[in-house]
């Protein structure tokens, strides 16, 4: 069971009032018209599955039912921590730069 | 009965608001009417838990931000009592409202009061905001006495210990494999609000939980 603190409630609550809802910080194109079916294609239906930090959204179901954003390791379940829609982490794999390891 | 629902305009010339409770001749239920519980007898032995409807009440679901001056002084014009600040409920004369997330409280009052409260929520209020009358989708069950809190420890996953939570404390968590907004209101008695469709369910959940302790059935 994870405990999991909820930034909004502020306090750690049971799993049992979480639901995962999936990887974090996915954006948007600006302009979908724009796109090509590759990149809309990317948006619409690729994650990611890392071994290792995760950035994902939970939502708090059965309490205060706001979204908030968790870093957590897929390897050893730990939660690094806990943080508002909005905001950045401020723990970041250093092999995990979306962008660079994309372009690479 | 058309005249009478009839929907007034708001000052604001937006919204539409309407007594959903407009005469005492129009026959309403509880959620738990059907459980009849104005019937049940005490239980044999002696009780140690006692459950009850705080039935048809009213319930506005307030929304806004709390960062508003504006909207903190108006709540406080209307309802008389402050924005109670997370997790905490505050009590003022013949309401209540508490905490349900960073942007939402939930009021209670009696039903009859229900749209005059709405009214004044509204002459009080300006901007972004909501005031929404839940009151047919949910009810109260006050649950008392010493065993009150085993019967809430067996339901729910939450910690009811006295240092975690206070007197005035609201949560809403995993109840009954279900969810309950649980108000502490002193120190053995607890509100729980519940959605009207799992009330039946809820109730029973009770009923089962709370009969190890021995159940009387209070009728308000």
């Amino acid at each position: 069971m994870f405990y999991i603190y909820c930034p909004y409630c502020k306090e750690h609550r049971e799993e049992e009032e979480f639901h995962a809802k999936g990887q974090a910080h996915i954006a948007r194109p600006a302009d979908p018209d724009a796109c090509t079916d590759e990149e809309w294609g990317e948006y619409l239906y690729f994650r990611k599955n890392p071994r290792g930090l995760h950035h994902e959204m939970w939502v708090h179901a059965t309490g205060c039912r706001k979204f908030f954003n968790v870093t957590r390791d897929t390897q050893t379940y730990e939660i690094k921590e806990v943080y508002k829609m909005g905001e950045r982490p401020s723990i970041v794999a250093q092999d995990q730069n979306p962008t660079a390891a994309k372009q690479a | 009965m058309s005249e009478v629902l009839e929907p007034t305009k708001n000052k604001d010339a937006l919204i539409a608001v309407m007594d959903q409770c407009p005469a005492e001749a129009v026959p309403t239920e509880s959620p738990l009417y059907h459980r009849k519980l104005g019937t049940r007898g005490a239980g044999t032995g002696a009780a140690t838990v006692s459950a009850g409807e705080l039935n048809l009440l009213g319930h506005l679901v307030i929304r806004g931000n709390a960062e508003e001056a504006a909207f903190c002084s108006g709540i406080e014009a209307a309802l008389g009592v402050q924005l109670p600040e997370t997790l905490k409920s505050v009590e003022g004369d013949d309401v209540s409202m508490s905490w349900i997330a960073p942007d939402e409280w939930l009021v209670l009052c009696p039903l009859a009061k229900a749209f005059a409260v709405e009214e004044t929520l509204r002459e009080n209020l300006n901007g972004h905001y909501s005031v929404v009358n839940v009151s047919g989708g949910q009810t109260v069950v006050r649950l008392s006495g010493s065993n009150a809190v085993n019967v809430l420890k067996k339901s729910s996953p939450y910690d009811f210990h006295d240092s975690h939570f206070p007197v005035g404390k609201v949560v809403t968590t995993a109840f009954a494999k279900t969810q309950a907004v649980i108000c502490r209101k002193s120190a053995d008695t607890w509100d729980l609000v519940i959605r009207r469709s799992f009330a039946d369910y809820a109730w029973r959940w009770l009923e089962d939980a709370a009969s190890e302790y021995g159940l009387q059935v209070t009728v308000e």
